[in-house]
């Protein structure tokens, strides 16, 4: 072989796996871009909710009220007649059983909304007012074109007879989309229409927020001590080795530890936010020591020598120079941390996390969900509705994890000093 | 091995260091006379880092470093577990082979030292301790107006100088230098030589050196150092010219090294 045929035959291999590694890229962006896509396409309608306009009577004789209308009354009142009775007359029905098909065609919360809506313009009573109610899951996949209309009626969800009002809503302009604002403020639902993310975020938010206060401290203390002041010796060696461990631990063995530690033994409240924040903080403990450790161990040894050669002390040393510097490395480490605890669900099943909690939590030990257990609650659910919510609450959680991740890079890019 | 009169500032006996199993330094018998600048030259590796480290106890920092024999600084012995060293390195300074500044300001560079040992009084007494410091490395005329900026924006030479006047900050009285030029070029490497000789009046200073000429120029005593042994120790001027030993000889006229 010539000089020259060598010489192009590296070029060759060059240009081969330059190849090899666009067409790896190109694999992972696909994929990637199906996921966010099918996600996209499943979940954005979620955010918004189909209403029907309806002309309420309040009329005050309906609502047996004693004495005169103040809004306390109002919110005392008994509403269902009168809903009942403003909701039928949207289509003419022949038999209760057509008036019940109406009546489907709302969410059960009608009463709720035709009364807050009362409660707040007290002035409108014995008035008959257009008031928009949200509609049963049913027709607002309908009018999302989510449901199949050319299905033989026994194989779907919605008759004749309501496809029949439905279309005669459209035609009146009394069907209309709006921002879903329940997704975000009211908690699960057996109802897909009612049902909301606002519970599970309270829930997660708490949790994180416990995961952090535990985590980050006992894990900064850990990785100083460890790195900077511990001999090294066989016990120290053991400790390091096992930390490593434990960061490869499958996050269910974490479950079972707070299931049988905390919860039988030291019975704390079950599906609390605080359980899971004292759970995922065993878990994520070692997974930020060991990047806190990793930069720890980057700041050049020659600034430690500076620091020591004008007298400073180790305790100085490490304080004033060596931890302000490992700073940008242990926060992001801490943060992306804290993301894996945010996604993570398996262990939050085991400590009765899982369970159907419609009150949104107003403290970390009331009972709650959190993001990814209400993502797995809900992809089990059968109703069209819950589809989209499964993938509109993936979608929130992937922003969460995004955008912490762009804290991390940040903190990484800002605080990070140069030193040669 | 008394070279006239001045007096023995620091003096090292039968001085052993280990690094784990490997030693490296064997029986080093030195003395460092005050107000003069020794050079200690060598092949690399030959343990002349590992001996000024001893000097202000640099070497307690690495775990498997174990330092056997006598030291003593004006007479007491410093290579004691009770010694103090924080209280050492007050007196003994060092500058590294690698321009080290802090990444913090120029003059938070110079101001560590005496704020951690509390020297300073208030704002104007610090003022003056970074201003007398960094006019005693020769660097004052070039940082005055931009005290505020980070140290590591500075030259390699300019650096280098920062970080003598970091040593220089906390009043030290001996001034160790590991090849303090290596990583400069020749211009920032004159303004350094000619720097030492002038902190030659007042302190005393150790300078281990790769460069001969370097060694000629500013020291008046050297000490030649091979595989962990002091070969020679004598006048710098008589080492050049006239060593006793045949491997000095070899190695100053560059035949091995």
């Amino acid at each position: 072989m010539t000089k020259e045929e060598r010489l192009k035959k590296r070029y060759r291999a060059e240009k081969r796996f330059q190849m090899y590694g666009l067409i790896s890229v190109s694999c992972a962006l696909i994929f990637v871009l199906i996921l966010v896509q099918n996600i996209f396409s499943k979940g954005s309608s979620a955010f918004s909710r189909t209403m029907i306009e309806v002309q309420v009577n309040f009329d005050s004789n309906l609502l047996e009220l004693d004495g005169p209308v103040t809004q306390t009354s109002l919110k005392d009142a008994e509403f269902y007649d009168l809903a009942v009775e403003s909701l039928l007359k949207i289509y003419p029905s022949k038999d209760t059983k057509e008036e019940r098909q109406v009546l489907r065609l709302f969410s059960p919360d009608y009463e709720y909304e035709i009364k807050d809506y009362l409660v707040k313009n007290p002035n409108k009573i014995n008035q008959i007012v257009p008031v928009k109610i949200t509609a049963s899951d049913d027709i607002d996949q309908l009018n999302k074109g989510n449901f199949p209309r050319d299905l033989p009626e026994d194989r779907r969800r919605v008759s004749n007879y309501q496809l029949n009002i439905y279309d005669n809503l459209v035609e009146e302009g009394k069907i209309d989309k709006k921002f879903n604002n329940y997704f975000f403020s009211k908690g699960d639902s057996r109802d897909p229409e009612l049902a909301g993310i606002g519970g599970s975020l309270m829930g997660s938010f708490f949790t994180i927020i416990i995961c952090l206060a535990l985590s980050f401290p006992i894990a900064i203390m850990a990785s100083i001590y460890l790195e900077e002041f511990a001999p090294k010796n066989k016990i120290t060696e053991f400790i390091e080795i096992n930390i490593n461990n434990l960061a490869a631990v499958p996050s269910i063995v974490y479950g079972l530890l707070g299931l049988g530690i905390l919860l039988s033994v030291m019975e704390f409240p079950r599906s609390t936010p605080l359980v899971a924040g004292i759970t995922l903080s065993l878990m994520t403990l070692p997974r930020i020591i060991i990047p806190c450790r990793a930069s720890l161990k980057a700041v050049p040894p020659s600034i430690r020598e500076a620091a020591l050669s004008v007298g400073a002390s180790k305790f100085q040393t490490v304080f004033h120079h060596v931890v302000p510097l490992a700073m940008p490395g242990t926060l992001s480490g801490t943060i992306i941390g804290l993301a894996q605890a945010l996604g993570e669900t398996a262990p939050l099943i085991l400590i009765g996390m899982v369970a159907f909690v419609v009150d949104i939590p107003s403290t970390p030990v009331d009972p709650s969900a959190s993001l990814p257990v209400q993502v797995y609650l809900w992809s089990e659910q059968a109703e069209r509705g819950f589809v989209e919510k499964t993938s509109a609450t993936i979608m929130m959680l992937l922003g969460f994890l995004i955008v912490m991740n762009f804290i991390a890079v940040y903190l990484r890019q800002k605080f990070e000093k140069k030193w040669n | 091995m008394e070279l006239n009169n001045s007096k023995i500032k620091i003096k090292a006996k039968n001085l052993n260091v280990y690094y784990g199993a490997k030693q490296a330094l064997f029986d080093i018998n030195l003395d460092i006379n005050q107000k003069e600048v020794t050079a200690l030259i060598g092949p690399s590796g030959c343990g002349k880092s590992t001996f000024i480290r001893c000097i202000n106890r640099m070497n307690d920092v690495i775990d498997i470093c174990k330092v056997e024999g006598s030291i003593q600084l004006d007479g007491s012995e410093i290579n004691e577990k009770k010694v103090d060293v924080v209280t050492l390195r007050e007196k003994v300074g060092m500058v590294f082979q690698k321009p080290n500044p802090f990444p913090k300001s120029i003059y938070d560079n110079i101001a560590y030292g005496p704020t951690i040992h509390g020297v300073a009084e208030n704002k104007d007494q610090m003022d003056e301790i970074v201003e007398t410091s960094l006019k005693k490395a020769a660097l004052w005329d070039e940082v005055k107006d931009r005290l505020n900026e980070p140290g590591t924006s500075l030259s390699g030479g300019q650096q280098q100088r920062l970080c003598i006047a970091r040593a220089l900050s906390v009043s030290p009285e001996v001034i160790l230098m590991d090849e303090p030029c290596s990583a400069l070029d020749p211009i920032a490497t004159a303004k350094i030589e000619e720097l030492i000789d002038d902190l030659k009046k007042s302190y005393t200073i150790v300078i281990v050196t790769h460069s001969m000429a370097q060694a000629v120029r500013v020291s008046q005593k050297t000490g030649f150092f091979h595989l962990g042994k002091i070969i020679e120790v004598d006048s710098t001027e008589k080492i050049f010219k006239n060593p006793d030993n045949k491997m000095t000889q070899d190695y100053i006229t560059g035949r091995f090294g």
